[in-house]
C-alpha cells in the first residue's frame, strides 16, 4: 500500500530493476503531490518510474452538471481541499452565469451545518455568490506553489470520461510532452478498454439532483457497499452509500418539507 | 578391531561413552528456522525443548505427551461451566508499540475467556514459523507470552510447532486455545441487554489500531501512541465480585468498540445511545484517525471492556473498576434504549444523533 505518490517514487529508487506505474487519481487536492512527485523524479534521473493519470478537474465537471437541462439543484456546497488548491476564485462563473449559490465548506460536522445554513440564507435573500465558509485554510487565488507544479507538469486533456455523467470536456489532466519520459500512456500500449456503466445504475441522475438515492431502481438491493453497482455507491463519501448507512430505517422521522422561508 | 571379541570390560572409550544414557539437555544452537526444525526429528525437538518448554515451565507441558490432562474435580471447584476459545494472531509487525505477537497471544485469549465471566486457567501455544525466521526473534516471543501468561495467572500446558516454506507464512502466525471455568451464577451474554441498562467502558479508544499503524513504518509520523495490549481477567474478577448480574462483557478488539456495540443491539434487539463526549479518545489517535479518514470508533483494541450492567449498578461497577489497573479511566458512556431495535446511535456535542453502523470492509489490515 502507498500512502503518497513518494511512495511509490521511493519504490521505483529501491527497485531500479522493475517498471513502477503510480496510477494517479483525484481532483486537484491530489494533483499537486503528483506533480512534485514528477518533478522529484525529473530532479533525481530516475528512469523506472511513470504515471498513469487519472487527475480530474472540479470546474469543468460542476460546469457540465449546470448545463444539464435536467440539472435539479440549487446550490452548492463547495468542496475544501480542492479550493485550498484552485482558492475560491474559480467557482464565481457558477454564480454569475449559471446563477447558484456556493458555499466553499470545510469537512467536520459544524462546518457543514454552517454552509448549509449559509446556503439557505443566499436563497432566502435570493443572492448567488460564491461564499467562503472554510476560511481557516481557503484562500481566495488558492495555493500559489500547488497550481504553479500542476502548471508545469499537466495540461489539460481535450475529454475525459466520467462514471454517470459521460465525456466531459477540458475535465482531465495529462502529462506535457516534457515529461513524456515518465507518462505510462506513452512507455505502454494500453488496450484502451472502455468499460461502461451498468445498465441499472442511476448515479448520473442522482448526481443532477433528478432522483434521491432510494428512488434508483437498484439502490439498497442489487446495490449496497458490500456490491456496489455505481460511484454513489462505491465510496463511503458517494450520495448513495451515505443515505444507505444513515438514511435506512433510520431512527429519526424524515422532517416535513420546509413551507415557510426561514427568517434569519 | 573386531568388535564382537570385546567384552565390556575391555570396551573402546569411544563406545563406553555412547552406552552412556544421554543427559535430556536439547540446546537449539541454529540461529534460523529451517524446514528440519518442523520434519519431527532431533532439529524439532531441540526447538521444543529448548524454546518452548524451557521457558514456559510447567509440569503438565514438560511431560510432552500429545495432550495435557488435568483432574476434573478441580475444575468443578471453581464454577458450573467449562468455557472453552480459540485465536490466531497474525499481527504485523510482530513488535509495535506497547506490546508484541507473542503478549497478544495470552491476554487475547484470556480475555475471550475472562468476558465470559469464566477464571482463565490453560492455553495451548501453537505456532507456525516460515522458513528462514530468526530464532532469537521466536525466543522473545516466546518469553513475551511467558510473561503475559504469568501475569494473567494462566499457564500453557500444550502446543504444537509447524514450519512451513519461505513464503508460505509471514514470519510467525501463533494460536492459542483456552480453557477457563465461568462462575456459577454468572450469565453474561450479548442477548441479555435490557432498556435501561449502563454501558461502561474501562478507557481510551483506539490505541492499539493506532499503534499498529504507526508501528508499520509506512507513514513515517512519530508518535507516542502505545497499544492498550493487556489482560482482563482481573478486572472482570473485580466487576463479577461487586455486580455478579453483569448483563454482557465483551473487550472490543477488531471492528473497535462500534462493532462490539452494534453486536449487543442486535443480539438484544434494543437500541443503544452513546455519549460522544463520554468516549475517551487521546488527542494523537485523534489526530491520526482525522489525518487518514478513520473512525475511532472502529479502531482495534487490545485491553478494552465493554460491559453492561442494570442501570442501577452502573456506579457502584465503575467505582469497583477504576480500583482496577486497568479499569481506572472507567465511565458510563451510554445507555441501552429500547429504539431503534438494532441501532447505535451516537449523541453528538451539538446535539445531533449520528448512526454508528457496522463496518463493510476492515478499516486496516491485519491487526490483531
Amino acid at each position: 500500500m502507498v500512502y503518497s505518490p513518494m511512495d511509490a517514487l521511493h519504490l521505483a529508487r529501491e527497485h531500479p530493476q522493475r517498471d513502477v506505474v503510480f496510477f494517479a487519481i483525484g481532483f486537484e487536492t491530489t494533483a499537486p503531490s503528483t506533480a512534485l512527485t514528477v518533478l522529484q523524479a525529473e530532479r533525481e534521473g530516475i528512469q523506472n518510474f511513470y504515471l498513469l493519470s487519472h487527475h480530474v478537474l472540479v470546474i469543468p465537471a460542476l460546469e457540465a452538471l449546470l448545463a444539464n437541462p435536467d440539472l435539479q439543484l440549487d446550490g452548492f456546497i463547495g468542496p475544501g481541499h480542492v479550493s485550498m488548491v484552485i482558492g475560491s476564485n474559480p467557482y464565481h462563473r457558477i454564480a454569475t452565469h449559471y446563477h447558484k449559490p456556493i458555499v466553499i465548506s470545510g469537512f467536520e460536522p459544524l462546518d457543514i451545518l454552517q454552509s448549509i445554513w449559509m446556503l439557505l440564507k443566499q436563497r432566502v435573500e435570493t443572492r448567488c455568490q460564491v461564499e467562503n465558509q472554510y476560511t481557516r485554510l481557503v484562500q481566495p487565488g488558492g495555493n500559489g506553489v500547488a497550481l504553479e507544479a500542476m502548471g508545469r507538469v499537466f495540461a489539460v486533456r481535450d475529454r475525459f470520461a466520467w462514471r454517470g455523467l459521460g465525456e466531459i470536456p477540458n475535465s482531465g489532466l495529462k502529462l506535457r510532452s516534457e515529461y513524456a519520459a515518465f507518462d505510462a500512456e506513452v512507455k505502454f500500449s494500453l488496450p484502451n478498454v472502455q468499460v461502461a456503466d451498468h445498465p441499472a445504475c442511476q448515479c448520473g441522475d442522482i448526481l443532477k439532483g433528478v432522483l434521491k438515492p432510494w428512488q434508483c431502481k437498484v439502490f439498497g438491493t442489487a446495490c449496497t457497499p458490500e456490491t456496489p453497482i455505481g460511484t454513489c455507491m462505491v465510496s463511503s463519501e458517494g450520495a448513495c452509500a451515505a443515505y444507505y448507512k444513515y438514511g435506512r430505517g433510520a431512527p429519526f422521522q424524515r422532517s416535513a418539507p420546509v413551507t415557510q422561508p426561514i427568517r434569519v | 578391531m573386531d568388535l564382537r571379541t570385546q567384552t565390556n570390560a575391555t570396551l573402546h572409550p569411544l563406545f563406553a561413552a555412547m552406552q552412556q544414557p544421554q543427559p535430556n539437555h536439547h540446546r537449539l544452537r541454529d540461529r534460523t528456522i529451517t524446514l528440519a526444525h518442523g520434519s519431527g526429528g532431533k532439529a524439532m525437538r531441540d526447538l521444543i525443548e529448548d524454546v518452548f518448554v524451557r521457558q514456559f515451565d510447567h509440569p503438565v507441558l514438560s511431560q510432552l505427551e500429545d495432550q495435557a490432562s488435568f483432574d476434573l474435580a478441580g475444575l468443578a471447584a471453581l464454577g458450573d461451566r467449562l468455557a472453552f476459545t480459540t485465536d490466531s494472531y497474525v499481527v504485523d509487525p510482530l513488535f509495535f508499540p506497547g506490546g508484541d505477537i507473542g503478549q497478544l497471544a495470552v491476554t487475547g485469549t484470556v480475555n475471550d475467556l475472562a468476558v465470559s465471566g469464566a477464571t482463565p486457567l490453560y492455553l495451548t501455544c501453537s505456532v507456525i514459523l516460515e522458513e528462514g525466521f530468526g530464532v532469537d526473534t521466536l525466543r522473545r516471543v516466546v518469553q513475551s507470552m511467558k510473561a503475559a501468561a504469568e501475569e494473567a495467572g494462566v499457564a500453557i500446558v500444550t502446543g504444537d510447532t509447524k514450519v512451513v516454506p519461505r513464503g508460505a507464512a509471514d514470519q510467525l502466525f501463533i494460536n492459542t486455545a483456552g480453557i477457563g471455568i465461568i462462575r456459577a451464577g454468572v450469565t453474561c451474554s450479548a442477548a441479555s441487554l435490557q432498556p435501561g441498562d449502563g454501558v461502561i467502558l474501562n478507557g481510551e479508544i483506539g490505541n492499539h489500531g493506532a499503534a499498529i499503524l504507526i508501528g508499520r513504518g509506512d507513514l513515517a509520523l512519530e508518535t507516542s501512541i502505545e497499544s492498550d495490549c493487556q489482560a482482563l481477567n482481573g478486572l472482570v474478577d473485580a466487576i463479577l465480585a461487586v455486580c455478579p448480574s453483569v448483563r454482557a462483557m465483551r473487550d472490543a478488539t477488531r471492528g473497535g468498540l462500534a462493532t462490539v456495540l452494534n453486536e449487543f443491539a442486535q443480539s438484544s434487539q434494543v437500541g443503544i445511545h452513546l455519549q460522544a463526549e463520554a468516549i475517551p479518545v487521546r488527542q494523537e489517535v485523534r489526530g491520526l484517525c482525522e489525518l487518514l479518514g478513520l473512525d475511532p470508533l472502529y479502531l482495534a483494541n487490545e485491553g478494552k471492556l465493554v460491559v453492561v450492567v442494570p442501570g442501577d449498578q452502573v456506579e457502584t461497577v465503575v467505582a469497583a473498576m477504576r480500583s482496577h489497573p486497568a479499569g481506572q479511566q472507567a465511565r458510563r458512556i451510554g445507555e441501552v434504549v429500547a429504539a431503534p431495535v438494532g441501532g447505535v446511535v451516537l449523541q453528538t456535542a451539538f446535539g445531533t444523533g449520528r448512526i454508528v453502523d457496522r463496518l463493510v470492509g476492515d478499516q486496516l489490515p491485519r491487526i490483531c
